[in-house]
C-alpha cells in the first residue's frame, strides 16, 4: 500500500495579487523601484515602512488609482486578464468597483460625506449595476452589519459619525460586494487606542470568516503583527526584506528592520 | 475694383440679430446634437441683448431656426404673458419679421421656460427648451472634467445613489423638476427644469426638442421618435405629479398640470400652468369657437398615442397610484 500525500499548499497555490517590478518616479523624487509583492488567496500581506517609503504609493497603484512608469500587476481572477496596468479606463474602474475593495486613512478619500452611509455602501452596488432599491437597502445593512456598524444610524450621514464609524462605513462599503482582494491604507491611523482595537477585532473577524485576501499599509507594526501573515518592510522606494510575519519579528536580517523591531520593543 | 465695392453694404445688424458665423456654428452644432441624442455639445454662447441665465441659450437657437414665415410662441412656466415671454416674442419678431402666435397648435417654433405645453406637438413643430444646468451629474460629481469622463463612459450608477437618498431622506423620490432621463439608451440628460409631469410627453415624441443653456454654453437634443425614459429603480415606479383631480379655479380646466396659489386664508387654488390652454378653455365654454388640439394628458393620466416602433401608451404612474407589492418586480 502506498500512502500518497497531497502536495503542501505552499506549492500548490497560485498567488492571488502578484506586483513585478514596479517602478514610478514623481519628478526627481522616486517613489518606488524595482518592487515585488505576492499576495495567496485568503492571506494577509502587511507593508510597513516609513512615512515616503512609498507603501501608499504601492497601495494606490494595487487600486489601479495611478499607473507605474514600470511594472507589471495582475491578479489571478476570470476577469482580470493580464497586465491590470493596460486595462483600459472602464475596465479598469469595472474590476475596482467589483474585485478591489479598499480603506482609506482618511474617510474624506474614500465616502461621500453628506449622503447616507447606507448611500454610501449602496453606491459601490449601484456602479456594478444594481437597480434594485430593495436590494440596495437589504445588501447595504448586511455588510454595515458585517462592519459592526450600529445599525440605528444606517442612514446617517459619515459627517456626522466618529472616525472609528467613518472607517466601519468605508470597511462596510469595500466588502459590499465580496471583493477578492481588500486593500487598507493605514485603516486606524488616528483613532484612539481602545477604538483601534475595535476596528482591528472587526477586520480579523471578516478575514477569518471570509477569507478574503487583505493587503494592510501601516506605519505602526502592532497593527501589522495583529493582522498580517507575511510582511514586506519598505524604506525609499525599495523593498529591504521580506518574509512571514514571525519571521521579521523574531529575527529581522536588514539593519532597518531591527532598528524598527526594536524602536517598536 | 475697391474693398468697398467687395464689402456687403452696412447694416444694422444681419437677419435674426445674430451674425451669419454665429449662426451657421448654431446649426452646425444643433445637427451635431441631433445625431448623438441626449449628448451636450459645446458652443460659442454669443452675446444678445438679455443676462445670461434668462433664456439666452433658448433665444440663440431661436434666432437661428427663424425665418419670416416660421410662427413663434414663447412660453416662460407655462404663460405665454409674462415680462419674459413678451419680451422674447417680441424681440423675436422684431428682429426676424416673423409672426407670433400664443396657439399652440399654429405655432412652428416654440420657445420655453420649464414647460412643455399641453396641446401634443407635431412633427413639423420646434420645441426649444431654456436650460439653465444642462450638467445632469454636477450634484454628483462637482468636478466637470471627471462628470465628462462619466458621459464617455456611461458611468452613471451615481445618478440613482441620488434618488436612493431622496427615497431614504424623504421615503419616495422628491426630484420635482428636470428629472434625470436617458435619452435613446445611452446619454443622461437634465432635461431642463420641466416637471416631472412634462418628461413622458419627450418620450417617442413626434416633435424635435432642442435644449440649449446660454450661460454653459452647451446645446443637446431630444429627435423626433427618440426614446426619453426616466432614472428609477426596477422596484419603485416613475411617478408624475398627481394633478388629475384638480380643478382651475379661473377657468374649470381639469386633468392638466396645475400652478397651486396660497390663499390668504391658508388654503390654496389651482390655476392651469399652460396659460393658453386655460384661455382656450374658457373661450370654449362661452360659445366661442376654438380649436383645441389632443392633449398629452386626460384627466391626469398620460393618452398620447405612443407612435413608432414603441407600443401603445406606456404606463405613466401619477403621486396617488397605490405602490406595487413590496419586494416586487417592475411593475
Amino acid at each position: 500500500m502506498t500512502l500518497t500525500l497531497d502536495a503542501p499548499r505552499i506549492v500548490t497555490a497560485r498567488p492571488l495579487l502578484r506586483v513585478a517590478g514596479v517602478t514610478k518616479s514623481y519628478g526627481p523624487v522616486q517613489a518606488l523601484r524595482d518592487v515585488d509583492a505576492t499576495a495567496y488567496p485568503g492571506e494577509v500581506l502587511g507593508i510597513v515602512g516609513e512615512s515616503g517609503s512609498g507603501k501608499s504609493t504601492l497601495l494606490r497603484m494595487m487600486n489601479l488609482e495611478e499607473a507605474p512608469d514600470r511594472g507589471t500587476y495582475t491578479l489571478d481572477l476570470e476577469d482580470a486578464p493580464g497586465n491590470l496596468f493596460d486595462l483600459d479606463r472602464f475596465a479598469r474602474r469595472m474590476l475596482c468597483a467589483t474585485r478591489i475593495g479598499i480603506v482609506y486613512q482618511n474617510p474624506h478619500l474614500g465616502l461621500l460625506m453628506t449622503h447616507s452611509s447606507s448611500g454610501n455602501v449602496a453606491e459601490r452596488l449601484l456602479v456594478a449595476g444594481e437597480r434594485r432599491f430593495a436590494v440596495l437597502r437589504d445588501k447595504a445593512r448586511a455588510a454595515l452589519a458585517a462592519s459592526e456598524f450600529p445599525l440605528d444610524r444606517l442612514d446617517a450621514p459619515p459627517i456626522e459619525l466618529s472616525g472609528g464609524m467613518q472607517q466601519r462605513v468605508q470597511l462596510a462599503k469595500a466588502i459590499a460586494l465580496e471583493p477578492a482582494l481588500l486593500l487598507l491604507d493605514e485603516p486606524t491611523t488616528g483613532l484612539d487606542v481602545s477604538v483601534q482595537a475595535l476596528v482591528l477585532d472587526t477586520l480579523k473577524r471578516l478575514q477569518q470568516e471570509r477569507r478574503i485576501t487583505m493587503v494592510i499599509v501601516s506605519h505602526d507594526l502592532g497593527v501589522i503583527r495583529t493582522l498580517a501573515d507575511r510582511v514586506m518592510v519598505m524604506r525609499r522606494g525599495a523593498v529591504v526584506e521580506a518574509g512571514l510575519a514571525d519571521q521579521i519579528f523574531q529575527d529581522p536580517q536588514h539593519a532597518y528592520t531591527q532598528q524598527l523591531v526594536h524602536a517598536k520593543l | 475694383m475697391t474693398l468697398a465695392d467687395l464689402a456687403r453694404p452696412w447694416a444694422a445688424m444681419s437677419y435674426g440679430f445674430l451674425d451669419a458665423s454665429a449662426k451657421r456654428e448654431l446649426r452646425r452644432k444643433m445637427i451635431k446634437a441631433v445625431c448623438v441624442p441626449g449628448c451636450q455639445m459645446p458652443y460659442a454662447s454669443r452675446e444678445v441683448p438679455m443676462a445670461r441665465g434668462w433664456g439666452t441659450g433658448g433665444l440663440q437657437v431661436s434666432l437661428t431656426l427663424i425665418n419670416p414665415r416660421t410662427r413663434v410662441k414663447v412660453i416662460d412656466q407655462g404663460a405665454d404673458d409674462s415680462v419674459n415671454a413678451a419680451s422674447i416674442r417680441r424681440f423675436l419678431a422684431r428682429v426676424s419679421g416673423a409672426p407670433v402666435t400664443l396657439d399652440t397648435l399654429e405655432a412652428d417654433l416654440i420657445q420655453s421656460r420649464h414647460r412643455v405645453p399641453e396641446e401634443i406637438l407635431r412633427s413639423d413643430q420646434v420645441l426649444v427648451l431654456q436650460v439653465p444646468n444642462p450638467e445632469p451629474l454636477r450634484p454628483v460629481q462637482p468636478n466637470m472634467s471627471i462628470a465628462r469622463q462619466m458621459h464617455a463612459d456611461a458611468d452613471y450608477g451615481r445618478m440613482w445613489l441620488q434618488l436612493y437618498e431622496q427615497i431614504v431622506r424623504s421615503g419616495r423620490v422628491m426630484q420635482g423638476a428636470s428629472y434625470p432621463s436617458m435619452v435613446n439608451g445611452r446619454h443622461v440628460m437634465t432635461p431642463s427644469p420641466i416637471p416631472r409631469w412634462d418628461v413622458p410627453k419627450l418620450h417617442m415624441a413626434r416633435h424635435l426638442t432642442i435644449l440649449s443653456a446660454g450661460r454653459e454654453k452647451r446645446i443637446f437634443a431630444v429627435p423626433p421618435f427618440t426614446r426619453v425614459e426616466p432614472l428609477v429603480f426596477d422596484d419603485v415606479p416613475y411617478r408624475v405629479e398627481d394633478h388629475g383631480g384638480l380643478t382651475c379655479a379661473r377657468s374649470g380646466a381639469r386633468g392638466v398640470f396645475m400652478n397651486e396659489i396660497p390663499q390668504s386664508d391658508g388654503g390654496s387654488a389651482h390655476e392651469v400652468s399652460d396659460s393658453e390652454w386655460g384661455v382656450k378653455t374658457i373661450r370654449h365654454r362661452d360659445g366661442e369657437a376654438v380649436r383645441m388640439g389632443e392633449t398629452w394628458y386626460r384627466d391626469g393620466r398620460f393618452v398620447a398615442p405612443r407612435p413608432g416602433p414603441d407600443p401603445g401608451p406606456r404606463s405613466v404612474r401619477t403621486d396617488a397610484d397605490p405602490d406595487p407589492v413590496p419586494g416586487g418586480g417592475a411593475p
